[in-house]
């Protein structure tokens, strides 16, 4: 008999409009020792399954048919205070973000006892000894000293050890990992998860890992369920999903993953919404109207790709920033942060240029100081020959800055929930005196919509009606307003599901070519960054360590912290 | 009117529809705005009309006849032959007008003040703020007696009567600003914090722009909570004021006027003549109050999802 077996799981949320399924007759089962994996894209219901096999569906969710059977216990129907029994004890649950699982108030050795206490009815210095034993296990250096610590004298990844150790300490028989490794550096990820891969075999327990990233369950599962809109579409052997899959929803999905081996042109096309029309004759007309009225009476015409790519269009030199922690006059001044130190480098005309590093590496610092949002601390920055790291009130200038424009991380906070979509696409043009009329603002904002590839009618709308994938194409149509020739992408797809991200990173390939535009891209994602960029800078501490060709950044890396880097990488290959 | 529709269909109406709390105090609390505003029309007498006075209506229980006339009070009269329900309407006018205008001056200077210390950070900021900290730790009732008074001194005796209101208006709001300055400040940093600031900041606008299109429209449901709930401290402080004789003139009596005038008749029997101002401004606060606690579990952020 199998460890877990679901049979025919259905779950339902009611709510004012009616029920809403968010998983539909769902089958899977789960051996001792098996690491299975649960892939899909947001909305996919892979964190739903994770919660109603731990009893902590949130109201009003509920199941709705089917069983979940574990170790011959019916889940689906056991109360809540016999499911209390069974959680943490033979059921375990790691969540995704270590820094908020943690009690910030109790020491980890609080936190660790008092549970292995409850569960293994031991005595407290023997449930103390069993604590460090475990925090050795999970890889914690000088367990016997730092369990008297507090959570935050760890970094997030050792955060998550403890989390891991802490889901483990009754020693359960199935875990359920939800996305544990997605709120950490890659360097950590990989390490928690070959600790988990060994765990599970050691303790021939059998864990079911939630992830949306396919990298993640090549590297970790033994088999792999591929999950769409609350429903199974594919199971298999990992090596049978990742390599020869059969359903064509995984083939879209296996084809949108940045391949970790090799840069390739562009992604497969993903089609999901054939509504969208694509630019109509139309309105390419107004756009290029626009844009040739801006280059003629603006600064020169942004030439093309090919001959430009040898002159300097953006040149940084010494940057330093300093964030001072000291607010206002009576307070207390506390440490300062080096965000970034003596960051020197050249971005040529029409190229992309990549800067990666770690979470706290000064990376998105960096954009924030080119484009004047915070004032620098000492260095320069020229642009087109002009230094523009000092406020200026000349027109002209003022002017030329608005040619670096940016496109941010995230979808849901960059646009201004209060504005229609259209508002917010003519903004730039009103405020900056582009257009002649609002009319005739609208009507360049609708010629960008469909150059993003949105329906023309978005523009009436406010930004919640769009999803993730759709908002930051809003966001770069914003972007496009003021005909930038200079564009910063702040990790742009770093919220967003791997066949969107395919999507986006395709639209800035095919914009940076039909407009010329120089790209500085930042991200944290090796892969994304090797298929972007022709040059790569490769940050960490405030401090760039390596700058080179993209090509030579993964095959003959110099620096050590890039090779680590690389290594770390979830490997994903395509043939 | 397809505005009307989309907020027929809104989250926000749904909510409201099965919140019974929510349906009778607005509708208590519409109901007294309307009367109030329709005083003249609705009021049997009006009785700062001293040529419709007759002293020999004065002290007439309520619900019967009086003795020597024949007349009949709703609500009784007082002892100079007042209808006490017309009274109280004009009463409920002066008290509405007050608290709103009130929190409307509290608001327009919180609001500024607030996005104005948000906006610009460093001394500005601790400036503004350690006024309202020291507003803070005087009671709001001290500040606007505070201010009343220095106003009553310093204008002509024979304008006093006439700019009473305002002067109760100016020390209630002045009293009553740091809510809003507190809270928009607050909100208005987190706001600043999200992207699309610096995508603003970016196109080019200004900071003042930037304040004003950017952050406020994204805090007004705050600064609605708090204007509901300011607005019903409002009313109790103005009552209050009058009650302490120090508010709105016997010549322009609002509810708290009326009860100051009132309690002197309790213990001679004449009940009527507190009881029921005190019950309007008792129902009037009441439901203003319940009304604002309901937006703000509503509006509150953390439940729109």
């Amino acid at each position: 008999m199998s460890l877990l077996e679901i049979r025919n799981l259905k779950i339902t949320y009611p709510d004012r409009h009616g029920e809403f399924t968010a998983v539909r007759d769902l089958s899977l089962s789960l051996e001792r020792g098996e690491v299975l994996g649960i892939v899909g894209e947001s909305g996919a219901g892979k964190s739903t399954v994770g919660n109603a096999i731990m009893g902590l569906l949130q109201s009003p969710g509920r199941i709705s048919a089917g069983e979940i059977e574990f170790d011959g216990i019916r889940l689906d129907t056991l109360g809540e205070e016999a499911m209390r029994q069974l959680r943490g004890k033979r059921v375990a649950m790691i969540f995704q973000d270590p820094m908020t699982s943690l009690n910030p108030l109790l020491t980890i050795e609080d936190q660790l006892v008092e549970t292995i206490e409850l569960h293994l009815k031991m005595d407290a210095s023997s449930a103390r000894k069993r604590a460090v034993e475990l925090l050795d296990q999970v890889g914690i250096a000088d367990a016997d000293m730092r369990i008297t610590q507090y959570p935050h004298e760890f970094s997030g990844g050792m955060r998550q050890r403890v989390v891991i150790a802490l889901a483990l300490c009754a020693e359960p028989d199935l875990v359920i990992a939800d996305e544990p490794t997605t709120a950490l550096d890659v360097s950590i990820q990989a390490q928690i998860l070959e600790l988990l891969k060994r765990l599970c075999r050691d303790r021939d327990m059998g864990m079911i890992l939630v992830t949306h990233d396919m990298g993640v369950i090549s590297e970790t599962a033994d088999r792999v369920a591929v999950m769409c809109r609350g429903e199974l579409v594919e199971l298999g052997s990992t090596q049978q999903i990742t390599q020869n899959p059969k359903e064509e929803y995984t083939k879209i999905l296996i084809a949108a993953v940045p391949p970790s081996n090799k840069r390739i042109e562009r992604f497969v096309r993903v089609e999901q919404d054939a509504k969208i029309k694509l630019e109509s004759k139309h309105s390419n007309d107004v756009l290029t109207d626009y844009w040739d009225r801006l280059s003629g009476s603006g600064s020169e015409n942004g030439a093309s790709r090919e001959g430009r790519l040898d002159q300097p269009i953006l040149k940084v030199q010494g940057l330093n920033k300093i964030f001072s922690s000291r607010s206002g006059f009576l307070a207390a001044k506390g440490a300062d942060t080096h965000a970034v130190k003596d960051v020197s480098f050249e971005v040529m005309a029409g190229e992309t240029f990549g800067i990666v590093g770690e979470s706290g590496s000064g990376k998105s610092t960096i954009s924030r100081l080119i484009t004047g949002i915070h004032p620098l601390t000492s260095g320069t920055i020229e642009y087109d020959g002009i230094d523009i790291s000092r406020k200026s009130s000349d027109r002209d200038e003022m002017r030329r800055r608005r040619q670096i424009q940016m496109i941010f991380q995230d979808p849901f906070s960059s646009l201004n929930p209060r504005m229609r979509v259209g508002d917010i696409i003519c903004e730039p043009m009103l405020v900056n005196n582009l257009v002649k009329s609002r009319a005739e603002a609208m009507n360049i904002a609708e010629a960008l919509i469909g150059m993003v590839e949105l329906d023309a009618d978005a523009t009436r709308r406010f930004p919640h009606a769009f999803s993730g994938g759709q908002r930051q194409r809003i966001s770069i149509a914003r972007a496009l307003a003021s005909k930038p020739r200079f564009l910063i992408c702040d990790e742009p797809t770093s919220a967003l599901d791997v066949s969107i991200q395919a999507q986006i990173l395709n639209l800035l390939k095919d914009l940076q070519s039909k407009l010329g535009l120089t790209l500085l891209f930042i991200s944290h994602d090796l892969p994304v960054i090797r298929q972007m960029c022709d040059r790569i800078a490769v940050m960490r501490l405030g401090e760039i360590v390596e700058l080179a060709p993209a090509e030579n950044i993964f095959t003959t890396a110099q620096h050590t912290y890039t090779q680590d880097l690389i290594a770390a990488m979830p490997r994903f290959e395509q043939a | 009117m397809e505005r009307f529709r989309t907020f027929l269909a809104s989250d926000f109406f749904y909510a409201f529809k099965r919140a019974p709390v929510a349906i009778v105090s607005f509708c208590i609390a519409a109901f007294m705005i309307l009367t109030a505003i329709l005083a003249p029309l609705i009021a049997p007498t009006n009785p700062f009309d001293p040529s419709t006075l007759n002293l020999m209506n004065g002290f007439t229980a309520p619900f019967s006849k009086n003795d020597f006339t024949g007349d009949h009070f709703l609500l009784g009269t007082d002892d100079q032959g007042r209808d006490v329900f017309s009274t109280i309407l004009y009463g409920l006018r002066i008290s509405l007008f007050v608290g709103f205008s009130a929190v409307l001056f509290a608001m327009v200077l919180g609001v500024s003040l607030g996005l104005l210390a948000a906006m610009t950070g460093g001394r500005t900021d601790a400036i503004i703020m350690r006024i309202a900290d020291v507003q803070l730790s005087f009671p709001a009732i001290l500040i606007a007696m505070l201010v009343f008074g220095i106003a009553k001194g310093i204008t002509p005796p024979e304008l006093r009567n006439e700019v009473a209101v305002w002067v109760l208006i100016i020390s209630i709001g002045l009293a009553d600003w740091v809510q809003f300055a507190r809270v928009v400040r607050g909100a208005a940093m987190v706001e600043r914090q999200k992207e699309y600031v610096e995508a603003a900041m970016l196109i080019g606008r200004g900071r003042v722009a930037i304040a004003l299109k950017h952050i406020l429209p994204n805090i007004l449901a705050s600064v609605l909570v708090i204007a509901t709930i300011s607005l019903a401290l409002a009313i109790i402080t103005e009552a209050t004021l009058s009650f302490l004789g120090v508010g709105a003139p016997p010549t322009q009596p609002s509810l708290g006027t009326l009860i100051r005038i009132g309690q002197g008749f309790l213990f001679s029997g004449e009940w009527w003549i507190l009881l029921f101002p005190a019950l309007t401004l008792l129902m009037l606060a009441l439901s203003v109050n319940l009304l604002g606690d309901w937006l703000r579990n509503t509006l509150n952020p953390k439940m729109e999802k």
